[in-house]
């Protein structure tokens, strides 16, 4: 194929196509990669840095989820810098935030060997809001990986609630000029809640079974059944406790060719008529 | 002694067109008309002119890359968002020449056949930003501008504020500035001179960089590489401040040893200088004998930066100057990263613990550790650089060279 080029990775050649990311053509390779901001149907944000690898010749390491291959190129990923960048990005973040609900944030900085104790400070407080009937937002888990602006505004539903706000280590998402989410632009589709990689944003019912010690993931069948809203398709993925028979959470496969995993307000909270008339 | 050029109406700063012409002002604006752009662009390449600002790329060649690009829509922008700690030349530049600094905007518009040329300005530069704008607009009135867009059209210039965030001195986050977003740095690449402002290709220059552009086309390339070092041509201004008599900009031909500006700027017994800003390093009397030169600061993994020096006596606690550069660091932080985020924020926290003289013993190896973390993985120069003071005032220590 005339699209396709060679580059090399941590001394072997690949095969990168073009278009491609470094990190596209690491994840074809089985390279493990971290990753914390980046997500497939989401323009790359490259602010987590925890994807970061040495480009020969280039003087700072480059976000992978970024970076387009281009023919030639030598990346390492295995090196004292790469590894060195990658851990201190964890051991910073592991620094400042609540990590309970972010089980993957946490593995991935276990198995690069990060130290939770390396650096000590202020932690981030940006508070727990709680201002309408259909998801929670806990700011301390935020780790500010743009994702839920990216979902809200150009990516997905171009309804721009939700902007970061304030600068350094005082930066965080903020919905319309700071206030309320209900009296911001929000629309509560939840493709922000969907994409938040640290269960900072949480549907009310994952967030409050959790507040009374009763969410119970291996009690959970998911069940696949298509929307019944409207003539769109989308396909939902009903969370169905086995006990209780109650749906406990609905998202949609990320992979699905219709919703990429983006839901409206009805199909993701509009679920409790199932429920009506039973006991 | 050195006769100054860029500071040469410094006695007597033309502040209106006429005076500014009668002191031999648009002299190179008309040779740049009479050769053409292509031959202004290989003067200005063959001067060895490279940018001021601090990251020292070659001024001709980014002219060039933009010139010949293929989209015809193309931005001229001047970064006057001087916001580097101890950094103040640019400021003076525009206070005693506007017009030759603007004489250096149209001359690159014209070069690189700009849609339309943005100065932006630093926002606590309020009367620089009006001087500006009054000065481009008498040339505007005395029919300068005309013929020097695409097609033989008139320049259009505007004059935008900036609103006192250091990351907006970045050439990208300053680009996002100026198209009304958050100013947040994009990756490189793509560079300015393939999608810079708005996404099209742009020429972006520091102030005292295009106030060169003028006299290198009168007076030729040979002109600008007959002062200073064959790898440093031309001249420097140097913002001085801190312990010393005379504090101000000075201006010098590459090469002139430290010491001989230290002497002029009255500086006795210091202790050390910073050299190049809050993103610079402290540099100790053993090396004071240094060229001023890109070539040698380099060998003594110093940089020259923006020409900011600020000098320190005996008295002075080094480590207090870190923590408040690291306080700096801290508050100009974009957010956007975790490295400089995170980073610069933690970095502050064990400076303030070593200057307040409570530390853990730890910080010293964290300092090291963290600023290696800060300089890899950041996105822009902020980040990358938020360690190189720290870094060095640790080497410093380690070799005994610190006074208090």
């Amino acid at each position: 194929m005339a699209d396709t080029f060679q580059i090399l990775i941590d001394g072997h050649e690949a095969i990168a196509h073009e278009g491609e990311t470094i990190l596209d053509v690491l994840r074809r390779q089985q390279v493990e990669t971290p990753t914390l901001c980046t997500h497939e149907h989401l323009t790359p944000a490259k602010a987590c840095r925890a994807c970061v690898v040495e480009l020969m010749g280039s003087r700072a390491l480059v976000a992978s989820c970024e970076r387009k291959a281009e023919p030639g190129m030598d990346v390492r990923t295995d090196s004292e810098r790469v590894q060195n960048a990658r851990r201190g990005v964890f051991e910073l973040l592991l620094s400042q935030n609540d990590v309970s609900t972010a089980p993957a944030l946490a593995a991935q900085a276990e198995s690069l060997g990060a130290d939770p104790g390396r650096y000590r400070g202020q932690r981030y407080e940006k508070g727990f809001f709680d201002d309408n009937q259909l998801y929670v937002r806990d700011y301390d888990k935020c780790i500010l990986c743009y994702r839920c602006v990216e979902a809200c505004g150009p990516d997905v539903q171009n309804t721009f609630a939700l902007t970061v706000a304030g600068r350094g280590f005082d930066a965080g998402i903020a919905a319309g000029f700071g206030g309320a989410l209900p009296d911001s632009a929000c629309v509560f589709c939840g493709n922000c809640v969907a994409v938040c990689p640290t269960g900072a944003l949480m549907d009310r019912r994952e967030h409050n079974l959790r507040a009374e010690g009763r969410w119970q993931e291996d009690r959970y069948d998911v069940v696949q059944t298509t929307c019944s809203y409207c003539g769109v398709g989308c396909q939902l993925e009903l969370h169905v406790d086995r006990e209780s028979n109650e749906i406990v959470k609905v998202t949609s496969p990320m992979d699905h060719s219709i919703t990429h995993g983006f839901l409206c307000v009805k199909g993701r909270y509009g679920y409790s008529f199932v429920e009506a008339g039973t006991d | 002694m050195h006769e100054s050029v860029l500071l040469r109406r410094q006695t007597t700063p033309a502040l209106d067109l006429g005076s500014y012409l009668a002191s031999g002002g648009l002299a190179g604006l008309k040779k740049a008309r009479e050769i053409g752009a292509a031959e202004t662009v290989r003067i200005v390449t063959e001067s060895g002119l490279v940018g001021r600002g601090g990251a020292g790329f070659p001024t001709g060649r980014k002219w060039d890359s933009v010139r010949t690009a293929s989209d015809p829509e193309r931005y001229f922008v001047l970064n006057a968002d001087e916001s580097e700690p101890g950094t103040f030349k640019d400021r003076v530049m525009i206070d005693v020449d506007p017009f030759l600094v603007l004489e250096g905007v149209l001359i690159g518009s014209f070069a690189i056949s700009a849609t339309r040329a943005y100065i932006y300005v630093r926002g606590e530069y309020r009367r620089e930003a009006d001087l500006l704008q009054r000065c481009a607009k008498e040339l505007e009135a005395a029919g300068y501008l005309e013929g020097l867009g695409p097609e033989g059209r008139a320049l259009e210039i505007e004059i935008r504020h900036g609103g006192g965030a250091y990351i907006c001195g970045e050439e990208t986050a300053l680009f996002r500035s100026i198209e009304g977003y958050r100013g947040e740095p994009m990756s490189k690449p793509p560079f300015p001179t393939v999608a810079g402002l708005f996404r099209k290709p742009t020429a972006i220059n520091n102030v005292e960089t295009v106030a060169n552009v003028p006299d290198i086309v009168t007076r030729g390339a040979s002109w600008l590489r007959s002062l200073g070092t064959e790898r440093s041509p031309g001249i420097k201004l140097y913002s001085v401040s801190g312990n010393v008599e005379r504090p101000g900009v000075y201006e010098l031909p590459f090469g002139t040893p430290l010491r001989e500006l230290l002497e002029l700027a009255g500086a006795h017994d210091l202790q050390a200088i910073l050299l190049g800003g809050a993103a610079g390093t402290f540099v100790f009397p053993q090396d004071f004998d240094m060229p001023l030169s890109y070539e040698a600061a380099q060998e003594r993994h110093a940089t020259l930066g923006s020409g900011a020096l600020i000098a320190f006596d005996h008295e002075t606690n080094l480590w207090r100057v870190a923590e408040r550069l690291g306080s700096f660091f801290a508050h100009e932080s974009c957010g956007q990263c975790v490295p400089c985020r995170v980073g610069t924020r933690r970095q502050h926290e064990m400076l303030e613990a070593l200057a307040d003289g409570h530390g853990r013993g730890s910080e010293r190896d964290l300092l090291a550790r963290l600023g290696q973390v800060m300089t890899d993985a950041s996105i822009c120069g902020l980040g990358q650089t938020a360690s190189t003071a720290v870094r060095s005032l640790l080497d410093a220590e380690a070799k005994g060279l610190l006074a208090v």
